[in-house]
């Protein structure tokens, strides 16, 4: 236990190092929700989506919380790659603390995610969002716990299968209609009934709504409470079974 | 001295969803201190299967075993400060330099990072990478990435290595260099080394003593000059004839390999 954080510093730094030498794809991971932003965005402008707020307070956030889904669920696809080229063993071989090769990389996966999501901010802003700095924080500690959430289940799944074969089925069937259901784009208070009801059992639908709700200032109304709990459930709830994949798995 | 390796009764079984492997059948070994052990067998004897679980990377199904002094089950963490490893397939990044593996690799083993970065320009000396630090792992040749691989699993100077068969896919020239390296390492730091091969003459020359396994079994354990007298009728005789009368087959040649799944 006692190395735990060293080792998560190490792994950390080395995937850090990794991922900044390859600045292309550090953008070209943000480059969708941008487009989203600057093609899309400007068609929001003069409708009426809801309750408070106008419309860039209600894309990014929607956007902010679609690219933590797609970065987050396809992380584990990078331990696929690793684990064939015997990466993952060797480590395993030496005496690293093994929740710190799962904490090692969320610590790396959050950094990055930060860093596109303050992008993405700041585009908003000069598109037209104009949100309290206070809010905007309070939006990128929900989606960083979503992250963790989501990124230690994928690298669960990505210990516990042999290909990405097996892997990205998985895990875009599951993707795709968490952000539909979620009310990423729209929200989800324009929906009928029925899809209302049933974006209900998502549990990132709240968390966009927390967002949301953080971009305009009402901290106080509930949904941000109710966002942050179901985001630190699940993370807690993740990380609990990516430590014990981590621990056992004999991949 | 007590022994490097000792199991007893080792085996380990895959479940899949329409087939259950036995990989591994009780294999009860010693291994001693300071030989190099050559475990020999055809693809699919079960080596891999055998060195993943003395390693700690794969739980037994069943049996116990003793390495480097530690027990397997109650003390991973002490087996795995004490031996190295080489994968069949090696363990580095291919995107990654050959420093950064080095250095996060002696980071790992717990050094500090002054001492990681001392003990990354002492390996790269020793096994010819000095070089070769600043170039990604996956530039290297076939020779170059073995010594890398080497190199990784020496960083913590385990008193145990494990190589998975080293050699296979290099050519002869890399061979010669790194069976010098092999017995460098046994005659100058005492090391004591289990490898695996299912090449004969690699086995021959190579190993103080051999462990044939077939199907997941020992099928006989000696010298090489004990295997060929007790098998093939004459110390003087080929191993290729011993191994035959072990295991009724030949090994199989490296054309024919279908390969394994590790
Ligand atoms: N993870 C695994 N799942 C299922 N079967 C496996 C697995 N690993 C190895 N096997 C099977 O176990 C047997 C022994 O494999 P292995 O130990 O790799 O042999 P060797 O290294 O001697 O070529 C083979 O039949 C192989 O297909
Ligand atoms: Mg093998």
């Amino acid at each position: 236990m006692s190395h735990v954080f060293t080792d998560t510093g190490i792994i950390a730094g080395r995937y850090i190092r990794q991922t900044a030498s390859s600045k292309l794809s550090l953008l070209f991971g943000a480059l969708q929700p941008l487009l989203f932003l600057v093609l899309f965005g400007p068609l929001l402008e003069d409708l009426h989506l809801g309750e408070g707020g106008d419309s860039w307070q209600t894309l990014v956030p929607g956007i902010l919380v679609q690219l933590t889904l797609f970065s987050s669920a396809f992380a584990g696809f990078t331990i696929l790659m690793e684990k064939h080229n015997g990466v993952v063993e060797r480590m395993r071989v030496t005496p690293v603390s093994r929740l710190a090769l799962l904490l090692g990389r969320l610590v790396r996966d959050s950094l990055q995610l930060f860093a596109q999501s303050l992008v993405l901010v700041l585009v908003g802003v000069a598109m037209g969002l104009r949100a309290p700095v206070a809010g905007v924080l309070i939006g990128f500690l929900l989606v960083g716990l979503l992250a963790a959430a989501l990124a230690s289940l994928s690298y669960a799944l990505a210990m516990r299968v042999n290909s990405p074969q097996e892997f990205a089925p998985v895990v875009s069937s599951l993707n795709m209609p968490a952000v539909l259901l979620s009310g990423i784009l729209l929200p989800m208070t324009l929906a009928p009934g029925w899809l209302d009801t049933l974006s209900r059992f998502v549990p990132f639908r709240y968390v966009v709504d927390a967002v949301r709700d953080a971009y305009t200032g009402h901290y106080a109304d509930g949904s941000v409470l109710l966002g942050a709990a179901v985001a630190a459930a699940l993370a807690v709830v993740s990380l609990g079974l990516g430590t014990r994949v981590f621990r056992r798995v004999s991949a | 001295m007590p022994a490097a390796i000792h199991t007893a009764g080792l085996t380990r079984t895959f479940r899949t969803k329409n087939r259950t492997v036995e990989a591994v059948r009780g294999i009860d070994l010693t291994v001693e201190q300071g030989e190099i052990l050559g475990f020999l067998g055809p693809n699919g004897a079960g080596k891999t299967t055998t060195l993943r679980m003395l390693t700690t990377l794969l739980p037994p199904t069943s049996g116990t075993a003793t390495v480097a002094g530690h027990d397997l089950i109650a003390d991973p963490k002490g087996v795995r400060e004490r031996i190295g490893y080489v994968a069949q397939s090696g363990g580095v990044d291919p995107t990654v330099s050959v420093r950064e593996e080095l250095t996060t690799q002696g980071r790992l083993y717990r050094l500090s990072r002054s001492e990681a970065a001392r003990r990354t320009e002492e390996l790269a000396g020793e096994l010819g990478l000095t070089a070769l630090l600043d170039r990604p792992c996956g530039a290297l040749s076939g020779g170059q990435r073995r010594r890398l691989d080497i190199a990784m699993a020496l960083t913590h100077s385990p008193a145990l290595l494990f190589l998975d068969e080293p050699t296979t896919g290099l050519d002869p020239g890399s061979r010669a260099d790194l069976w010098q390296l092999i017995r460098r390492l046994r005659d100058h730091r005492g090391m004591t080394v289990f490898l695996t091969t299912h090449y004969l003459d690699e086995a021959d020359a190579l190993a103080d003593r051999l462990v044939i396994v077939d199907d997941g079994r020992v099928a006989a354990q000696g010298t090489s000059a004990e295997l060929k007298r007790t098998y093939a009728g004459a110390a003087d005789a080929g191993l290729q004839d011993a191994f035959i009368a072990i295991t009724g087959r030949r090994t199989q040649r490296e054309e024919e390999e279908t390969p394994v799944a590790v």
